[in-house]
């Protein structure tokens, strides 16, 4: 299998093994050697909740440049309704959309259109027969690797559709190549633009099988000085939206659920708390449910961390945007809703490497979880987080697969914890 | 010798979807029309709002936008079950709106209060069992 391209990387300058990522990070995927921060590739999710926490700004994502589109020659944005939310004293979409192709892009096609075309089919998905309910939505790559990762069984349930921004990918291609026949495919250029790293990575490597349709991907916080240059208000506007408020609540969290017009459904966000519902959900510890929305960050896309401005403050923003928009302004004609086209569907979920399994070989599992049991009694049971580890039960896991040393727990080398004192008893 | 332009509209009441589109395309006429952008805000809401409640209570309906030398008149007529207490209605925060319509953001209780404060005209005519029609002018200085 080959390696994936993380998007959330660290800057080893500025970390000092402060031990603050290690303890907020969902997946346990962060480690401390020699005093700084590794992040373990198969266990990180690129949900970017280190870059958040860190108190020495060390941690940052990459995401592509500006300059990235220079080798296409029609150059399509695609932003995400997150983006309207960022600016101040904006009254009308409009303008950011024109902003866009003064920044130097030939065309814009907004995800939100392409969102309200999910969400119509996303409507007749759930009226199909045979769909595994709860229905956990596919938006949020962030908490698909987490699925994968972390609760495989519940990869049934995982809406088999594209995210919106593939889907816009794909639409606004095909726009190009039709109103203009004189470009060849490799000339035309679709740059997402990002709230967070996780869809950066989602870009980079695809999913499952499926390359994605995006070619470049630049976040948010990159051009918004750039934009705002551009953008002025009172100005005739040549580019219009039109998208809807389904579209544009796409951003925050509950507005895909809410598009769904079926009150059965569950929203939660923030990666802890998408931790434990997914948890519960595994447990079958929930009502029986249509339809669940996970969104990794705190408020929903608005709360990716490469946005500029603060989620709520942009929630109410998207609020006043939304008021009077029609409720959508992209729904297929009745024809086209007699069955979901291919391009909106990927096939299989991706195989990923099962972190929760000790080994996979029933036996030894079984010899290795007693053995880390054994450890876990010796250890001081603190989770101070000296030994690298983000607690003593990671810490006892790591030691038993081979990865640590018994010796890196400064409690037990400096005869501070109470092994030495039980010996001597 | 007064010049007069009508756009007419079909509101859907089956299509939940496309509701207040009807109002964004008046505001796209509008624009063409260069009627100042403060006096198009205001019919554009005052549109919208009676545009939203025709498809949530009444069923959907038709909307007749005129344009004439000195005002733009909006007439909105349903066949839906008409206004019980017009009163109750008027009153901000009333709403008869079902809890589905609540989940998506309608249903504040705010679109006969908005109408009234953004045109300068504003009759309501409802029957019980029979429609409702509301004619709205919004006076272009």
């Amino acid at each position: 299998m080959s390696k994936y391209e993380h998007s959330v990387v660290l800057n080893p300058e500025k970390c000092t093994g402060c031990t603050t990522c290690l303890r907020h990070c969902t997946t346990e995927a962060i480690r401390i050697e020699n005093g700084k921060a590794r992040i373990i590739d198969d266990r990180c999710i690129d949900c970017g909740e280190c870059i958040r926490v860190c108190p020495q700004k060390a941690k940052k994502a990459i995401c592509g440049r500006l300059s990235d589109m220079d080798k296409y020659k029609w150059k399509i944005a695609l932003p995400a309704p997150t983006l309207y939310g960022q600016f101040d004293n904006l009254d009308d979409i409009d303008y950011v959309l024109d902003g866009l192709i003064k920044i130097g892009f030939d065309d814009v096609f907004e995800v939100s259109k392409a969102a309200e075309l999910v969400s119509a089919y996303t409507r007749k998905y759930l009226k199909t027969e045979g769909v595994k309910k709860p229905a956990i939505s596919s938006a949020c790559p962030a908490v698909l690797r987490l699925i994968g990762l972390r609760f495989p069984s519940l990869t049934e349930n995982v809406i088999h559709m594209l995210p919106p921004m593939e889907v816009a990918a794909k639409l606004a291609k095909a726009k190009a190549m039709r109103e203009h026949p004189e470009l060849k495919k490799e000339e035309i250029g679709v740059c997402f633009i990002t709230p967070c790293p996780a869809k950066c990575s989602y870009i980079k490597n695809g999913f499952s099988d499926y390359k994605s349709n995006v070619d470049e991907v630049v976040s948010i916080s990159d051009i918004y000085f750039l934009l705002i240059g551009e953008m002025k208000m009172g100005t005739d506007v040549v580019r219009l939206s039109d998208s809807g408020m389904i579209g544009v609540g796409w951003a925050r969290s509950g507005g895909e659920a809410t598009a769904i017009f079926n009150d059965n459904y569950l929203a939660a966000d923030g990666i802890e708390n998408v931790n434990r519902i997914l948890d519960q959900i595994e447990n079958g510890n929930i009502p029986s449910l249509e339809f669940i929305e996970l969104n990794a960050c705190t408020g929903g896309c608005v709360g990716g961390v490469l946005t500029m401005q603060n989620p709520f403050v942009a929630k109410a923003r998207l609020q006043t945007l939304r008021r009077y928009l029609p409720v959508s302004q992209n729904t297929p004609a009745k024809s086209e809703l007699e069955y979901i086209p291919d391009y909106y569907l990927f096939d299989s979920f991706p195989k990923y490497p099962p972190i929760s399994r000790l080994s996979d070989n029933m036996s030894e599992s079984m010899r290795m979880m007693a053995d880390i049991q054994k450890l876990r009694e010796k250890l001081p049971g603190i989770d101070c987080g000296s030994c690298g580890a983000p607690n003593c039960r990671a810490f006892a896991e790591d030691v038993v697969r081979g990865f640590a040393d018994i010796k890196q727990c400064r409690m037990i080398e400096n005869g501070e914890d109470s092994y030495d004192s039980r010996e001597s008893d | 010798m007064s010049e007069e332009l009508i756009f007419h509209f079909d509101v859907d009441g089956e299509d939940f979807t496309s509701a207040g589109q009807a109002s964004v395309q008046v505001k796209k006429n509008l624009r063409r029309l260069g009627i100042s952008p403060e006096i198009i805000r205001r019919v554009s809401i005052a549109m919208y709002e009676g545009e939203i409640n025709m498809v949530i209570h009444a069923g959907g309906g038709v909307a007749d936008v005129k344009v004439l030398e000195d005002r733009i008149e909006i007439v909105l007529t349903d066949h839906g079950p008409g206004i019980k207490d017009i009163d109750m209605a008027m009153q901000e925060g009333y709403s008869t709106a079902t809890d589905n319509i609540r989940t998506l953001g309608f249903g504040a209780g705010m679109g006969l209060p908005n109408m009234k404060r953004y045109s300068d005209t504003m009759k309501i005519d409802s029957t019980l069992g029979v429609g409702t029609t509301i004619v709205m002018t919004v006076n272009i200085q």
